[in-house]
């Protein structure tokens, strides 16, 4: 075997990639060591040591209890715009991708062309249009206004695209017409388990888009009732500045904290399905 | 697209008709529908609404045609935003997928210890919402708390001063570094796994170290995801918002309402009402971006062949 194939483990170079894991560690590492802090402990110790007291757990609890709850109402908004929305937008981008790789339909060429173009469209260029369309409909400072723009993923489509067409051999779809199944029949039955890779890649990605997003939410929403985590956390925040300062800088650092928690979890905990999924989808780029 | 290493397509079956085929309508409706509610009709409507501009004293709004994209185009405070990202762009998103391109080959050169771990920790910003990672750095920058202001104290004067003037873009493309560098890697790293082993075992037998592999086999066959990449940042530099607007709550005087076009698209319509203003604004942008994106993808499809 040659050494290219086999190389030696190379102590400079994992030293000097720990250089860059640091990097990418550290505001973490500052910001779990913070939310042990209380207040005055904040503003008066250095940002990488504790504090006098430890105080994570009051800190959840004052995070939880502020303002009547409110943080848990962001944390069911947000909930329900990723499973709805993130949801949503995995059942159409699957359905739609697979769709256009096994069928030959008319306009299928029109419709893979307007998608793939609007990969290039940047989303915040069109949230403001979205937003005064919207407001021309109503739809405003309603859960709708978030949800309905967060249904489009078109690197979802293009990404199952791209996998059913390699995943899903005819014969066995033309096997099961044999059968007798009925279209929806084979996409539920057959086609679903071949695509799971591809599927948890793209909801994966979807649920990281909604749980994350700020621009769409802060300028569809004025009730702070219907905010999501992200809009509701940088309220928090500005709340330090102004004539009638009130700051909750150790409130901010949990909440973001807390915040962060479940989305790192479902990665580690998804991980083997979303890299195949990603690796599968590169074959073609 | 390359097709390189794509596996050989399965041959269409004879026996589904014409009938079969419409079918696939159904699946791609329901997007189809939803794409043209969230993407086509807002283009249009806001295409209609740069049409027109309000009257300042009768009230309503008056036809005036391409009158606002000549005021768009003649507009200093556009030109400055659209400069400041342009600026942001030339220099942030080299870095960042340079340092990605290194993390993918590092990781994927198999001489890295627990090349799994590095793989995951360096990812993992990205699952940081970005309006927490831009947050957790204000903080970070803050003469406050932060470790800019332990710094300063160690220094014993203001050495580091990542709010201010000259400091505020560089501030910001760290930030914007930090979260994505992970993202790209693992496109990069998703595209070297595919890299067939016969081509690497070939320049090997052809004496070729592992630099020299990097250069001439695994960058070439990874080109398609250097492209897509490149076009990502190139709009995600464009439609940069979220840092510098949430930075605006500790950096008022630094950073303008019109910092970015987004930002001048989004405080035109929020603070000004000017919504038809805006609208142009936003348009002018997504075609600018649309082109340099579409220049990008030809250019890296070219270089394929």
């Amino acid at each position: 075997m040659s050494s290219v194939l086999r190389p030696r483990r190379s102590r400079t170079l994992t030293a000097v990639m720990a250089l860059y894991l640091l990097y990418s560690l550290i505001p973490l590492v500052w910001l779990l060591i913070s939310a042990t802090k209380t207040q005055p402990d904040l503003l008066s110790t250095p940002g990488l040591s504790f504090g006098g007291t430890f105080a994570l757990f009051d800190n959840i609890g004052s995070t939880f209890t502020y303002n009547n709850g409110i943080f848990l109402r962001w944390l069911g908004n947000t909930l329900l715009y990723v499973v709805v929305g993130a949801g949503g937008a995995t059942v159409l981008a699957t359905a739609a991708g697979y769709g256009l790789a096994k069928y030959r339909f008319r306009g299928r060429q029109a419709v893979f062309a307007v998608v793939l173009g609007a990969i290039a469209v940047p989303g915040t260029a069109l949230a403001v249009p979205t937003f005064l369309l919207f407001s021309r409909l109503g739809l405003i400072d309603t859960p709708l206004a978030v949800i309905l723009p967060s249904l489009i993923s078109p690197f979802g489509l293009y990404l199952i695209w791209v996998y059913a067409t390699d995943a899903i051999p005819d014969e066995m779809m033309e096997a099961a017409r044999i059968d007798g199944a009925g279209e929806l029949r084979i996409f539920l039955a057959v086609t679903l388990r071949q695509l799971a890779p591809g599927i948890v890649t793209v909801a994966l990605f979807a649920v990281v888009a909604t749980w994350n997003n700020y621009f769409l939410p802060l300028i569809m929403l004025s009730d702070p009732n219907w905010y999501p985590l992200t809009v509701g956390l940088n309220q928090w925040s500005s709340q330090a500045v102004g004539a009638a300062a009130q700051p909750i800088y150790h409130l901010v650092i949990t909440g973001s904290l807390l915040t962060i928690v479940p989305l790192v979890i479902a990665f580690l905990f998804l991980q083997r399905f979303w890299q195949s999924g990603l690796t599968a989808g590169s074959v073609k780029q | 697209m390359t097709s390189t290493a794509m596996p050989a397509r399965s041959r269409p079956a004879r026996a589904l008709t014409r009938r079969h085929h419409r079918r696939g309508w159904a699946f791609v409706a329901p997007f189809a529908a939803v794409f043209a509610l969230t993407f086509v009709a807002p283009l249009v409507y806001a295409f209609g609404l740069s049409l027109f501009r309000d009257q300042a004293f009768f009230g309503g709004t008056v036809f005036v045609g391409l009158g606002n994209y000549t005021q768009a185009l003649g507009d200093p405070k556009f030109w400055e935003a659209f400069g400041r990202v342009l600026l942001f762009l030339a220099v942030q998103v080299p870095i960042m997928l340079l340092l990605a391109l290194v993390a993918a080959f590092a990781i994927d050169s198999a001489r890295l210890h627990a090349a799994g771990f590095f793989r995951m920790v360096i990812f993992l910003p990205y699952a940081v919402p970005g309006v927490v990672a831009v947050l957790m750095w204000g903080f970070i920058y803050g003469d406050h708390f932060g470790l800019a202001a332990d710094l300063n104290h160690l220094l014993g004067r203001d050495a580091v001063e990542p709010l201010s003037v000259n400091w505020i873009l560089t501030s910001i493309g760290n930030i914007v570094t930090w979260e994505f560098v992970g993202y790209n890697m693992l496109i990069f790293y998703s595209a070297l796994k595919v890299v067939p082993p016969d081509q690497i075992e070939a320049a090997a037998i052809d004496g070729a170290g592992a630099l020299r592999t990097i250069v001439s086999v695994k960058l070439p066959a990874i080109r398609g995801a250097i492209v897509v990449a490149t076009i990502f940042s190139i709009i995600g530099s464009f439609q940069l918002f979220n840092e510098p607007n949430i930075l605006r709550t500790l950096a008022p005087n630094v950073i303008t309402t019109y910092f970015t076009p987004n930002m001048y698209a989004y405080n035109l319509s929020f603070g000004g009402q000017q919504y038809n203003y805006s609208a142009t604004v936003a348009i002018v942008m997504g075609v600018i971006t649309a082109v340099i994106a579409y220049a990008v993808q030809l250019r890296g499809q070219r270089k394929e062949r």
